[in-house]
This record gives structure tokens, sequence and C-alpha cells, in this order.
């Protein structure tokens, strides 16, 4: 038993790369082995930018001896058959076995592959791995990319050391030779440095400045960087992702605090902090208050000789010209009001099918007041609805969001409040996009919450216009977050409506706005003149006719073509919908079986009812119910039926049901339309003592035609009852 | 190397560069004389990082970009501004060793300032080309691009080539501790005509250039430019001289880049332009190709495009 240490060490490696290449290093390693059988112990994995690095303790020397077995053809198969199988397994015929298999003669080869030493397996292995490493963008390099052929690896790969135990383990790979050295940190030690075996690596590495161990480094510019903040009376912003990525970025991580001109603080903090982390990779502060300082902690990679004043100084200085950027942005996009960018949108293509965005915008604004004033987004103002939504995208053409496009509705927000809007529709502007994804909050602002439902809408509608529905794992324009933030909002907010018939206003202002461009290619001629046709009903309506003599009759045909697409289109959408809302429930427990069984275009009542049911089936009374209407359905299915069919004498219990069922059926129907759910529910239960007691002692194929045809007909009345509440047949169990 | 205190000045610092990479092998060239956006523009590197011959180069390149103009208003942002450009083809295996010392060269002490190569990997969609490598931070900043070439115009490099882009402006203002490029010492402070700024020599150039890139160009003449442009460059790929097809590739890439300033391009319309530019581009280097492929074949056994 040996410790193996490999060290891969190239030019910097990105740091976004590292964790993935580390994964990648250990499943190459295990794999390669256990192909030659050998089974690795315990394995570290570590990288910094400049190496990577695995050591597998314990290792054995010599790998386990094998015996092979493979079955052969039957005694007395052909010739060619038992030549092929030779071919197959290299062996001549009279090194074959026979055994006996389900009483045939076999031949079987079997092949001992003796224990090798684990140094050739590994000097094996190691260009391999090189060789099949996956890299997100791989390259080729130096004199040998003279051929397409040569190796291709991130980087330039520079140095390989492989040493088992104490002994090197000699491999070659594009004319690099494994060996015990590699290199210090680039500037503290910039010398070659020799390892001895796994057990100095780690220390010898940190002798020379590097800390070969990524979470040793993460630990430490945690630490450091809270440090530097508390010395300087302030909170660090804690942020995972930077303290993950400084660490692959650096050998020798040095956090440093700097400050910059307070004058800066007049940008939006969140634009500060972004341009700080995303261009610059430093942390933030807060002061005691919570609120953004005037302070950034940079990491450098050097112990440097005057302590990083210099460092700091010159991070000062790029971050000040970073943030003047932002600023001189801020600054630029105050100048124009949201309304006059909000027209540059006319410009920018929203889907080649759909227009231009000032097109989605005018449909979100006309969907969004409408969502107002029809009450279905109570206490909204519709003036406010419309006028939030048609500013909620103008801040795509802003210089900020043109820099930083994930600052897009907050920038917004900011400039609308900036040039005192109603609050209202600066707060839509800013969370129109939400919720983004589960876990996001739910906006409740009346205006926000109108703009953000009509935006959502009219994506999912426009795209099922244009039959761009997802698949499978294919949804390029994101429609099932948005229809899980559409349902989101409408479950967290209450908003009773028929949702379905909603998305009738955006499929048919983009079924004729297609219709239209269509039909002005079809027909420029006759249309000259008569300037651009309108996409609202009532121009359309105007358009037609006056130019009705000349194209009447195929525009006719498209608004009906427009229409009959709008009705299908919402059916689909429905069913998407369900589907999403089953996996919106789904982490609820809701049980999906029981959504199926609901019918409802009202998804607010629809979830209701559902909660109420799915309690109910899991009563006693409930199962019961539900076994008794599984069998009547399963009798009624097997059975023809004359439907009306009566018994003049019923037996008791037939008659206690058909009592029962002229008692609950109504009541379960009217707790339904009341929207008393758990009345509904009470009404179902009060069915299960007679549907039992009925099939405990009544037998329904009677002998008699009519009385069978009569309980049969009892059957269905009570299938009928249950499904005031919901389609029974639908529910599992 | 001598950090000596007095930082270099910005002809200084250039001419420094000049003698470090000449001793190490570079040919030292003149920029080219054309109006082109970046380094990597010049014919010594589009064209010569294709095909197999050894080619190492350096030079300067005055970079022309009109948008970031700021009528001379700016501290940072210059729409002509110079780009120390290194070409060394295969790329050596201590390319980045041999950079970090050209930084000593020039003044910069790595263990007193942070160096880092951080992933940045470098596509010009108008050159049809690729390659992956670093910019390098000194402190924060951006001072140099380090790339391996991958592909040009469309083809594999073979072999890959070391680019090296220095951004002079930025690196001498990190030298000389100033915050606008205006104050830079273009010459040294005690030179016996006279100190210099950068400002001195630049800000008008700056001023009047910003109007005339935002403001004054004739569209319709840009317009017509470009087409004569793209026309004369098939003239000339018909005539089998890729040197003189390229010069209309950089004219057009050039006045398209004005025409983008003159903000008359269309987003739809921006991207049909970058496909026209690179067709020139590309068409250049595959006839470049075309006429050297029989000498690169024999003198290089089996090398093929």
């Amino acid at each position: 038993m040996a410790d193996f240490l490999l060290e891969l060490r190239c030019e910097e490696v990105p740091a976004r790369m590292q964790a993935g290449a580390r994964a990648d290093l250990e499943r190459l390693f295990r794999a390669e082995l256990s192909a030659a059988g050998v089974t690795p112990g315990a394995i570290t994995v570590w990288s910094t930018p400049r190496r990577l690095a695995l050591i597998a303790r314990d290792f054995p020397t010599q790998t386990q001896a094998v015996s092979e077995e493979t079955k052969g053809p039957p005694l007395g198969a052909s010739d060619q058959a038992l030549e092929g199988f030779l071919r197959k397994v290299g062996l001549t015929k009279d090194q074959l076995q026979v055994r006996d298999l389900k009483g045939k003669g076999t031949y079987f080869a079997v092949v001992e592959k003796p224990g090798r030493a684990v140094n050739e397996v590994l000097a094996e292995a190691i260009p391999a791995i090189i060789r099949a490493f996956p890299w997100p963008k791989s390259m080729r390099w130096g004199a040998a990319s003279l051929s397409t052929e040569s190796l291709r690896w991130v980087r330039p790969l520079s140095s390989i050391i492989a040493i088992l135990g104490e002994d090197l383990i000699e491999c070659e790979i594009e004319r690099i030779h494994s060996g015990y050295a590699t290199m210090g940190h680039r500037f503290h030690h910039p010398g070659e440095i020799t390892i001895g075996s796994a057990h100095d690596y780690a220390d010898k590495l940190r002798a020379c400045h590097v800390l070969v161990d990524h979470e040793e480094r993460q630990d430490l510019i945690r630490e450091r960087a809270r440090a530097a903040a508390s010395a300087a009376g302030l909170t660090l912003v804690e942020d995972e992702g930077l303290v993950i990525e400084n660490a692959g970025l650096t050998e020798w991580p040095v956090p440093l605090l700097g400050r910059f001109d307070e004058a800066f603080l007049d940008v939006p903090p969140e634009v500060i902090q972004l341009t700080a982390r995303v261009n610059q990779k430093y942390f933030v502060c807060e002061d005691a208050a919570g609120k953004l300082a005037n302070a950034f902690v940079c990491t450098a990679n050097i112990e440097a000789v005057d302590g990083g004043e210099a460092i700091v100084a010159g991070n000062r200085k790029v971050l000040a010209a970073r943030l003047s950027d932002a600023r001189f942005f801020w600054e630029q996009d105050l100048k124009t009001p949201l309304a006059q960018q909000a027209k540059k949108l006319e410009r920018i293509t929203f889907h080649e099918k759909l227009g231009t965005v000032a097109d989605k915008v005018e449909r979100v604004a006309k969907l969004a007041e409408w969502l107002a004033s029809e009450g279905i987004v109570p206490n909204c103002d519709p003036a406010l609805a419309r006028q939030a939504a048609e500013l909620c995208k103008a801040d795509l053409v802003t210089e900020m969001v043109g820099e930083f496009p994930e600052l897009q509705g907050l920038m917004g927000g900011y400039y609308a409040r900036a040039e005192g809007l109603d609050p209202q529709v600066a707060d839509a502007i800013r969370d129109h996009y939400k919720p983004v994804g589960q876990g996001d909050d739910v906006p409740t602002a009346p205006v926000t919450v109108a703009v953000s439902l009509a935006d959502k809408l009219d994506t999912i509608g426009v795209f099922f216009a244009i039959d761009e529905k997802p698949t499978g794992s294919k949804d390029p324009f994101a429609l099932r977050r948005s229809a899980l933030g559409a349902i989101s909002l409408i479950l967290q907010n209450g908003l009773r409506f028929n949702f379905p018939f909603a998305f009738i206003i955006p499929l048919i202002d983009v079924g004729l706005a297609i219709a239209a461009a269509d039909v002005k290619a079809s027909y420029g001629g006759a249309l000259k003149g008569l300037g651009s046709l309108s996409t609202t009903l009532d121009k359309f309506e105007s358009a037609i006719e006056s130019i009705r003599v000349e194209i009447e009759p195929a525009l006719r045909l498209r608004a009906d073509d427009v229409k009959a697409n709008a009705i299908k289109q919402v059916s689909q959408i429905s069913e998407f919908f369900a589907d999403r809302l089953k996996v919106q429930q789904r982490d609820a427990g809701v049980r999906y079986d029981i959504i199926d069984s609901v019918e409802d275009n009202d998804l607010v009542r629809l979830l209701a009812r559902v909660h109420a049911l799915q309690a109910f089936i899991a009563s006693p009374d409930g199962a019961n119910l539900l076994a008794g209407y599984k069998r009547a359905a399963n009798i009624l299915k097997k059975e023809q039926f004359e439907p009306g069919a009566a018994n003049p004498s019923p037996e008791p219990a037939e008659k206690a049901l058909i009592d029962a069922l002229a008692l609950a059926g109504p009541k379960a129907g009217s707790a339904v339309g009341a929207e008393d759910f758990a009345g509904a529910m009470a009404a179902l239960a009060s069915l299960r003592g007679p549907i039992d007691a009925f099939f405990e002692s009544v037998t329904v194929n009677d002998a008699d035609p009519a009385k069978r045809a009569a309980r049969l007909e009892l059957l269905d009345a009570f299938r009928r009852a249950v499904h005031n509440v919901a389609d029974f047949s639908k529910i599992e169990g | 190397m001598a950090n000596t205190a007095a930082p270099l000045s910005f002809q200084d610092m250039i001419l420094t560069l000049h003698s470090f990479w000449s001793a190490r092998g570079c040919l030292i060239l003149q920029p080219y004389d054309m109006r082109m956006g970046a380094g990597t523009f010049h014919p010594a590197t589009t064209l010569r990082a294709l095909g197999p011959e050894p080619w190492n180069a350096a030079y300067v390149q005055p970079s022309r970009r009109p948008t970031d103009g700021r009528y001379g208003e700016n501290p940072n942002r210059l729409q002509h501004y110079y780009q120390y450009q290194v070409i060394l083809k295969p790329n050596p295996p201590n390319l980045q060793e041999l950079y970090l010392e050209s930084l000593v060269a020039i003044g910069i002490d790595p263990l007193a300032h942070d160096i880092r190569f951080v992933e940045d990997d470098w596509e010009s969609p108008t050159l049809g080309a690729w390659g992956l490598g670093w910019e390098v931070w000194c402190d924060g900043m951006e001072v140099t691009q380090l790339t391996y070439f991958q592909q040009v115009g469309g083809y594999d490099c073979k072999p890959v080539a070391g680019e090296l882009t220095y951004g002079l402006e930025r690196l001498a203002m990190y030298l000389q501790r100033k915050d606008r490029y205006h104050d830079l010492a273009f010459n040294s402070p005690d030179s016996p005509l006279g100190a210099a700024s950068y400002g001195d020599v630049f800000l008008a150039n700056e001023q009047q250039m910003s109007k005339y890139n935002f403001e004054i160009a004739d569209t319709d003449a840009l317009f017509a430019g470009f087409k004569a442009a793209e026309a004369e460059c098939m003239r000339c790929l018909d005539a089998d001289i890729p040197l003189a097809a390229y010069d209309q590739a950089i004219e057009a890439s050039h006045l398209f880049n004005l025409l983008q300033a003159r903000g008359v391009i269309s987003v739809q319309e921006r991207a049909s332009y970058i496909g026209r530019v690179r067709d020139l581009a590309k068409g250049s280097c595959e006839k470049w190709i075309a006429v050297n492929s029989d000498r690169w074949a024999a003198e290089y056994d089996g090398w093929s495009a």
C-alpha cells in the first residue's frame, strides 16, 4: 500500500471551471483504474488556478488477478462458429474448457489475467485521463499545434507530477514527461520545487506561497474579508459565489479593504454592488444601519512588500472609473423620461412573427387595464395599470440596463420614481418580472399584480398563437416559468376570474396582427394609401369596410381563422396550466389526480375544491365513498342501462339510497355553487352509508330486467351526484 | 530590469517595449497606415497568424473606436488610442513569463502589484476569429489581453499564435499614477525641448474627432464608401491579391464603425453589416491561404489548410 500523488500544472484555469475539473479528475481516475481492476480508496482532489492535484491514499501496488470467462458455442457447432470464437478470445481450441450448460456441452474460454504492477496501470491511465478531460472549452497551443490533432486542454499544460509512494510513475503526453518538479507561487517563489511524495506535497507548496487546498483558501477569504470589514467598523455583505471565484483566482489570497469616494453613493446601491462584484470581483460592505458603505474588499494574490497599499490604491482607481461609468449611465438615463425611452422599443424585435417589443407592451397594457377595470385585480386603478405596463419595458433601452441586463425592472423602478411618477407605477415597473422562480416573492400590490400577470399571460398566449409551445425538455421562451409565475400571482392574490378567457385578448390581437400583415403582403396594391392596418378590432372593422371590395373575402376568412384558432389555443393553454398547477402544487402535497378530477376555469376556486376534496378522500367516509363510486362506475361500464327507469317497489336499502340522493345531490350541487366545499363534502359523506348498505343487501343484476334497469339508473344517479363535486373516476385508489 | 524611481513617460514606455521584444527576436514593425479598431486588424497579425511559417513581430497600432469618443471629457475613454501588439507564432512555451518580464521592464514590481490572469476568451465576429486566454489584471485594472489564437478568418491556426495586446494609455496611467489620460507625461519632464502631456498632443484630436464621428461624418458618403470598399475587395480577390483585398476589408470595417457612431444602423441591420465585413475578411484570409498553400505544403511536410 502506498499513497499516490498526481499534479497537472497548467496556465491559469478559469475560476468557474475548477469545481467541475476536480469532479472530472476524480471520476476519470476512478473509471480508468477500476477498468484495470484497481479500486482506489479515499481520494482528495485540490485545485488552484495553476494546478489540479489528486491524492489517492492507501493505494495497492499490485492489481488484483482477474479471471475472465467467456461462453462460446456448444459442442458440435460449425467450424466457422468455433473459429470465430477462438479469434475473439485469442486462444486455441485445446485451451478451451468444455462445461455442461443445461445438459449441453459448451465451450468456455477462461483467461487468467495475473495482477499487474500498479505503476504500469497508472502510466497508461494518466495520459488517458488527460486526453479524456471534458473541459467546457479547450484549445491547442505551441509548436505541436502545427497539426490540429495535437492535445486539447483548457490552457497549455505545463508539467505532470505522478508519484506512487516515493517512486516516479513515468509517463509522457505531448512531450511533457512526468517528474518530481513543480512551481511555487508565480511571484513569491518563481523557481522550481521538488516534491518527494503525496505526504510533503501540500506542505512544500505552502512553504512556496501556494495553498493548494481550495477549501482552505475559501475559508481564509471568508474570514479575512469579514475581519477586514469589521476592522473598518463595517459588515461584509456575504457572497459565497465571490468567495469561490476569488479562491479560484489566487494561490495565496490576501483580502484587502479599500474605500471609494462617498459621492458615488448617489448611484443606486444595487448598481454599485453589481459593478463591484461582476466587473471587479470585490465584496461590498454595509454600515451599522445596513446601508451600503463606501468600501470594498478585493482579494490580492500576493503578500505585497508595502502591505498592500499600492494594490488598494490601484483597485480604488479602477473601481472609481467603473463607478464613474455607472454614474454617467445613471445621469444620462435620468435625462430621458421613460415614456420617451419606451418609443425606442419600436425598434427592438420581440420575435420575428410577433412584432416588436413596443407591440408586446401595447398588448400587455391593454390586458393589464382590462384586468383592473374588470375588477379581476381588485382595488387596481386601470389607468395606473395601463401606465405602468406602457413603461415597464422602457428600461431595456437605457444605458444602465444595456450594461447590466440583470438590473432590468429595478432600474425602470428607480427612473420612474426619479421622474416623480406614482409610486404604485414605479413599484409595478420594478417588480413586474416577479415571481421569477418558485420561492421568489410574489407581488401583492394591485398595479404590480396587474402588470406582472398581464405580461405573463401575454407571453404565454402569443407563443401559443404561433404554435411555439414547450415540448419535452424544450421551452425556449420559458413559457413554463411564465405559467408558474401567473399561477402564483393568481393564487396568492386570490384573483377570481375565468382565466382561460383572459388569453382571448392577446390571442386575437396577435392573430389579427399576423393576419393583417399577411393580407397586407398579399394585397399590397389594394392597401396602398390606406396606411397601416390597425390591430384593434374596431379600427380593423372600419379598415375592412373601406377596402371591402378588394380583400374582404380574404380578411373575413382570416378573421374567422383567428377566432377559431384562439378558441382552440385557449383549451390547449388550459391544459398547459393544469399541468403547471400540478407541478406547482406537488411540493405542497396536493395530489395531481385530485387536480385532474376537478374542472373549474377559476383557479382559486379550483384549488379550494381540490383541497376540500383531498381532505375528504383521506377521511374514512371519503375513502369508502370513493370505493363505492368505483364499484358503481365499474358496474355501469359493463352493463347497458336505460336512463329514466325506476323501480316501483324498491327494497329498503335501495329506497334509502334514493332518498339520500334526493337530498345529497342538490345539496352538493348548491354547496359547490355557493363555494361551500366543506358542505359539498358533507353532502357526499351522507351518501357513504346508503351506498355501502345498497351494495351490501341489494343485487343490481336482478333477474327482473325492470328492476335491474332501475338499479343501474340509481347507480348512475349516484355517480351524477358525486360528479357535482368532482369526477371521481380520475381519482386513484 | 531596473525599477527606476521616476516612472517611464508614454514614449519611453513604448521604446522600452520595443527594445524588450526586439531583444527577444521580434521584428519591430511600424503601425499600419489605415484606420482600424484594434492592433489585431493589422495584416501582420490577421494574415500572418495563418499558415505554418514562424512569425514574431511587435508594433504599436493606433486604434480607432468611434463610439468610445467622449469629446475629450471622459478621463478614461478615447476614440483614438494606442495598442502595443505582440504576435508570436508558434507561441513559445514561456509566453506568460516573457510577458511578465516585459511588465518588470516597464517598471511594474510584481511583489508590490497584484498581477492576475483572469479568464477572457477573445472573439472577433468581424474577423471570424477566436482564441482562449486571459485579460491580465494589474491591481484590478485590465492592462493586457493575452490570447492563444485558435481560428482566424474561419481557419484553424496551425500552429497557434500567441497574441499580447497591451493597452498603452492604461498602463501609462497606471505607471505614472495619473487619473486622467490628459495628464500623462508623453515625454520625459526634463526633455530638452520641453515637456508635453498626452492632452497637449491629443486633446484637440479627441474633441474634433468625437464631433466628426458623432455629428459630422456624411452618412451617405459612408454608406457609399462601404459599398465601394466591398466591391473593391471582391475585385482584388478575383485578381488573387489578398493583401490588397484585406485593406478593403479594414476600410469597410472602419466605415461600419463610423456608421454605428452616427447611429444610422438599426439593431437588425447591425448583424448583417458585421456579416458583410466578415465575408470580406474571411475572403481575404481564404485567398491568402490559397496563394500560399502550395509553398507551405512543400516546406512543411503534410501541412494543409
